[in-house]
């Protein structure tokens, strides 16, 4: 139907096909460097291609990233959360109160999920109701929720979750498949599909290149975002859940220090911090390049405080070797 | 007039000769020479998009040029940053008032090279005292020790012009000063550059107002498409001959505006006003028409524009479409109503840099390209290609970012991605600002198709000869207020002039 | 200068006001002067590191690192120390500011010549710092037998009825105003943050100014590492972990827009104080201490929303009788 308005200067599609842009992009170099670690890893050590102990190493990463998901949809639009892991906090509280009021599994797992939504459902109204910089907002809800956290437990902790409660961090699916890895995949999946798949994921692609653009070429700006922080929460939760169910135990200092691995996870995986760019692929590759580098130095007894040194330097690098590559090859062009 | 001045036998404040600069895909300047007189003003004429701010820019030390020569005072310089720039006694007063709102009145005319005292640190005293003493040069009555964002837009330009002095500069450049002066205060000005010129400086004055080029410079130099085409004495030049320079061919034959059969009217708008930034605006709006909305820079059109599409809310007005009574509360709704308003600032509230063209385009038409949320690439390549065709769009794929294209091919994008939505109203904000002279020609052709098929337009421009060429009615706005309504038949540019700056036919 | 950004500021004189007299009518001693002075001495570290924070947030950075920086300079002190004790506390201190002004140059030089993110530099830079601080350490502690009494006894030490610590802050107070208000060096900072397209214009490098700030901050978290370390007499690799929170926090408070180009030495340190007061008042009023990290952050919240409605940006003014009004 539309050859019949093809003039002779018909602009085509595309002129790169999508097998070759492929090729040249951040997720095949992830690709490329996780099978090095993965190559690197099995050289190391005997005990690494052992399918259970595979499969181990997978918690290294599963909670993280799937909050790392829907990070990368905020961090994509503009916006950042630093709050996640004051949120598994909460949560988890929640449903340690929950267990010492007698509920069972089916009602700690609501009591998870809805604090998570709720807190996120804070951030968003702060964020976009009132129009707030969301990196101060999340730094204040991040005192907030886990403050909240300490007042409920102060030095205590929650044990005595119900046996039943302990499939969602330590169950497995079918043989070396663990229900997190099982779930990571699923998000992994459906958070492909909402970003790279639907108006909504270019929705957001508009708001992270140009907030002012999206808002008058007819995006309902806050509306989006509002959904961002209210999944970033609602991830959150989920990770409480199975960090909770995985530990056993719930005290206020859980998951400390977590959002800055989820957002290194996120900008390692090829997001652009300052918004507009970046997929869920690179995320995914991501979080298995650390979960493997992670697993990897703990069969060598490398301490995990210099794993951190090594995020540290991988963040930085990753983002400034293209700009001197970009800049080295300005230079030889001249 | 002017008596002649000798300038052509007087020693030059600064020469720049075969000055050429570059950005990827545009060649911006290509070799063009300037020379600037001690106590003279040389007009710097040119469309938008000629060359005028970059060679600017060359002049200040923004940009630094591929090739060519300055001299200052006969020796061959290089402005390496802006600081050298400011040493050598160059100093601009820009186009955007670049200053600081934050900071106070006094800092911003000195920041850079604030007055010290004998330990090394910044002297207050002296600061404000200076600054009065320069505000009051400048004729402006302002308190010093106030934070620069208190002031309004004329009061700030002000501040600028200060600044500029505070530097002993023996070069000025002017970036169209009076753009969002008032008539009282553009004569002030003209006093100030009168002085100026008593005290031997050099004044490179950039305006697009040829009254006041006529007015105030007594030479000129004129830029198109990035090279020299013309300089001399402006005693020796009529308009028409600058125009001509300027512009490359007749003026008359820009505009393909073809007459229209007017219907009923499809929008009404009465008793819009907003707190602080217009009120009192009625006017209808009918089938096939174009509708020029002319004004000073500042008058209040595109906040109503705005305001009309819901990205403000105003406290008074109803709008009526196809008579029914609309609320409009978000560029979406408006939208969904069928009214769109492609924006003037492009880069900002225009085109997404970093998305493609196609994704450009289809933006706030995705519901119809996508089946229950989910895109259709196939579909959406569809619309784009329909309407980036209709607008004669260059692009080397429909894939390509919409950030390296040229500005002209931008605001096809922009205009293409309204015209999809099918709307009933479109409102066009200045848009040929900043284009050149092929894709201006595309888009008023293409502004008369549209006005042909039924649509009404509504068209927000500062330049007279767009609104005379385009509109089949004129409102013209002054301060926030409909300052005029002019037919077609009756339309001269003095009348929209006189309209604009509000000097009544008696004066 | 003195007509402009006040009024943050008396507001949060006055909600300090408020917070003293609700904890006196429940503790009255609470405003004794030899209490207050303990208080601000307890607050002079968070005062130090708030005003380098303030100078990176002016620019439009931020520093995340500045708890890291602070401990591992403070390890690094104590480290000397404890080898060397015969090495006066003097060149201690100076060989840490110099130590932490390196480090925050590396944050500097990232975010001037590669142009990488702030957030994203001084996060990858805090897990670096810290991690060091192990690598140097091997995780063990430096306990307080291992320190000479020269070395512990110098931020207590009496000077004119307050501790040292406390008048190194006011030191520290009183440089960093003057650097601010006096010097073209400050007056880059508030330029740059606040419209940085035009500082190019007006001859100021961004980058420069913005690594200068950057080595300010981390002079100053070189300082408060020996401080800090030296005062609690312990140093080991978690110490100070998170208070790169506090330390923006008490910047948000006290009305430092994170936008950039907004702010006040008086600002940050009555932002500082407001929480220094908190923390102190909590144990007194029979609060519990576990409910301080709620209180900040729901106080960073308020502050945030409060600084947001007095920077919101007016219209424009276009109709002349608005303009009267």
């Amino acid at each position: 139907m539309a050859e019949a308005h093809l003039s002779p200067r018909a602009i085509p599609d595309r002129l790169q096909s999508r097998g070759n842009r492929l090729l040249k992009s951040w997720e095949s170099l992830l690709l490329v460097v996780a099978v090095l670690v993965f190559t690197i890893n099995s050289f190391a050590s005997p005990y690494f291609l052992d399918p259970w102990n595979l499969s181990d190493a997978t918690f290294n990463f599963t909670e993280k990233a799937m909050i790392a998901f829907a990070m990368a949809l905020v961090i994509i639009a503009g916006e950042i959360d630093l709050s996640v892991a004051s949120i598994i906090a909460l949560s988890s509280t929640a449903m340690g109160l929950a267990v010492s009021f007698g509920f069972d599994t089916p009602m700690l797992v609501v009591v998870g999920l809805g604090t998570g939504v709720l807190c996120g459902a804070i951030n968003g109204l702060l964020i976009t109701g009132l129009g707030l910089p969301s990196i101060v907002v999340t730094i204040g809800t991040m005192s907030l929720f886990r403050g909240l956290s300490f007042i409920i437990l102060g030095d205590k902790a929650f044990t005595g979750y119900p046996a039943s409660f302990a499939y969602f961090g330590q169950g497995y699916v079918w043989w070396v498949f663990s229900f997190e890895l099982v779930l990571f995949a699923v998000f992994a999946v459906i958070y492909s599909v909402l970003l790279h798949k639907t108006n909504f994921g270019r929705a957001v692609y508009a708001i992270g290149n140009n907030q002012t653009a999206a808002l008058f070429s007819g995006v309902r700006v806050g509306r989006v975002k509002f959904i961002l922080f209210l999944l970033t929460g609602l991830m959150a939760g989920i990770a409480s859940i199975c960090l909770t169910s995985r530990l056993g135990s719930t005290r206020p200092s859980i998951a400390l220090g977590v959002e800055l691995e989820v957002v290194t996870m996120v900008v390692l995986g090829g997001v652009s911090i300052l918004g507009g760019s970046g997929t869920v692929p690179g995320v995914v590759l991501a979080a298995f390049i650390m979960g493997m580098v992670t697993f990897g130095f703990g069969l060598l007894n490398v301490p995990g405080i210099v794993m951190s040194i090594f995020v540290g330097v991988l963040l930085i690098s990753v983002i400034a070797l293209p700009i001197l590559w970009a800049r080295a090859r300005r230079r030889v062009a001249h | 007039m002017l008596q002649e001045t000798t300038t052509s036998r007087m020693k030059p404040a600064i020469v720049l000769e075969d000055i050429s600069k570059s950005f990827p895909g545009v060649r911006a300047l290509s070799g063009v020479s300037l020379t600037l007189y001690p106590g003279s003003v040389t007009a710097l004429i040119g469309e938008n998009g000629a060359g005028k701010s970059t060679l600017v820019k060359i002049l200040t030390g923004i940009y630094q040029p591929d090739g060519g020569v300055i001299c200052v005072d006969g020796d061959e310089t290089h402005f390496p940053t802006a600081l050298s720039a400011a040493h050598a006694g160059v100093t601009a007063i820009h186009q955007e008032t670049v200053l600081f709102d934050e900071l106070s009145v006094a800092e911003n005319i000195f920041l850079g090279h604030a007055p010290r005292n004998r330990f090394g640190l910044i002297d207050w005293k002296k600061l404000n005292g200076d600054a009065r003493e320069l505000l009051r040069r400048v004729g402006a009555e302002i308190d010093p020790t106030i934070r620069l964002r208190d002031l309004g837009i004329a009061n700030k330009h002000m501040v600028a012009i200060a600044r500029a002095l505070s530097i002993d500069a023996s070069v000025v450049i002017m970036d169209e000063p009076t753009a969002a002066l008032s008539h009282k205060e553009i004569h002030e000005l003209y006093e100030l550059i009168d002085r100026l010129k008593a005290d031997g400086k050099a004044i490179l004055f950039i305006s697009h107002k040829f009254d006041e080029i006529f007015r105030i410079a007594d030479r000129y130099t004129v830029f198109r498409d990035g090279g020299m085409v013309g300089e001399g004495l402006i005693a020796d030049v009529t308009q028409d001959q600058l125009v001509k320079m300027m512009v490359g061919r007749d003026v008359g034959q820009v505009f393909p505006k073809v007459d229209v059969a007017i219907g009923e009217p499809v929008l009404t708008v009465s008793g819009y006003r907003h707190p602080t930034e217009f009120e009192d605006i009625n006017f209808e709006l009918r089938r096939g028409e174009i509708l020029g909305f002319y004004g000073l820079i500042g008058a209040g059109r595109s906040e109503f524009m705005q305001s009309l599409i819901g990205i403000t809310r105003p406290s008074a007005g109803a709008v009526k479409l196809d008579g029914e009574v609309l609320v409009i509360r978000s560029p979406a709704e408006a939208i969904e109503a069928g009214i769109v308003y492609v924006p003037e600032e492009r880069g900002r509230q225009g085109a997404i840099i970093g998305l493609p063209i196609f994704q450009n385009v289809t933006l706030p038409s995705l519901h119809r390209t996508s089946r229950s949320g989910f895109l259709k690439l196939a579909k959406e390549f569809a619309l784009a290609r329909e309407y980036t065709q209709r607008l004669d769009l260059r692009a080397a794929s429909l894939d390509q970012d919409v950030g390296t294209l040229s500005g002209g091919n931008q605001q096809k994008v922009v205009i293409a991605k309204w015209l999809a939505t099918q709307p009933k109203v479109i409102v066009l904000d200045e848009p040929t600002k900043g284009i050149d002279i092929g894709s201006k020609a595309a888009v008023h052709a293409f502004m008369s198709e549209l006005a042909g098929q039924g649509l009404s337009v509504i068209m927000v421009s500062s330049e007279i000869p767009e609104i005379m060429g385009m509109a089949d009615r004129v409102i013209v706005m002054r301060e926030g207020r409909i300052a005029g309504r002019f037919e077609r038949s009756e339309l001269t540019a003095e009348k929209l002039v006189r309209a604009a700056a509000g000097i009544s036919e008696a004066a | 200068m003195t007509k402009i950004l006040k009024y943050r500021e008396i507001l949060l004189v006055i909600a300090i006001a408020a917070l003293l007299v609700a904890i006196t009518l429940r503790f009255p001693g609470f405003v004794a002067p030899a209490n207050l002075a303990r208080v601000y001495n307890d607050t002079s570290i968070l005062i130090i590191l708030a005003l380098g924070q303030m100078a990176v947030i002016l620019t439009r950075c931020i520093d995340l690192s500045m708890a890291a920086n602070l401990a591992l300079c403070g390890m690094v002190a104590a480290m000397i120390n404890a080898a060397f004790p015969e090495v006066p506390i003097p060149l201690v201190i100076f060989a840490v500011v110099i130590l932490g002004a390196a480090l925050g140059s590396i944050n500097g030089l990232l975010v001037w010549k590669l142009d990488i993110p702030p957030i994203v530099v001084t996060l990858g830079t805090l897990t670096i710092y810290r991690g060091t601080i192990f690598l140097l350490s091997n995780g063990a502690w430096i306990n307080a037998h291992q320190m000479s009494d020269a070395f512990k006894a110098l931020p207590r030490a009496p000077l004119a009825g307050l501790p040292v610590l406390s008048w190194l802050s006011v030191l520290a107070i009183a440089a960093v105003y003057l650097l601010m208000t006096r010097t073209p060096v400050g007056r880059a900072f508030y330029a740059v943050g606040g419209n940085p397209h035009a500082a190019v214009y007006t001859g100021i490098d961004v980058g420069r100014t913005r690594f200068l700030a950057y080595c300010l901050s981390g002079a100053l978290a070189g300082l408060s590492g020996y401080l800090w370390v030296s005062r609690y007499a312990v140093a080991y690799v978690d110490i100070a972990a998170g208070f790169e929170l506090d330390i923006i926090a008490a910047c948000v408070i006290g009305g430092i827009s994170i936008a950039g180009g907004i702010g006040s030495v008086p600002g940050a340190v009555l932002g500082s104080l407001f929480l220094g007061v908190i923390k102190n008042a909590l144990p007194v009023v029979n609060i519990s201490p576990f409910a301080q990290l709620a209180i900040s952050g729901t106080v960073i919240i308020i502050a945030v929303a409060v600084n947001a409605r007095a920077e919101k940006r007016k219209g424009r003014v276009i109709l002349k009788k608005a303009e009267a009004v």
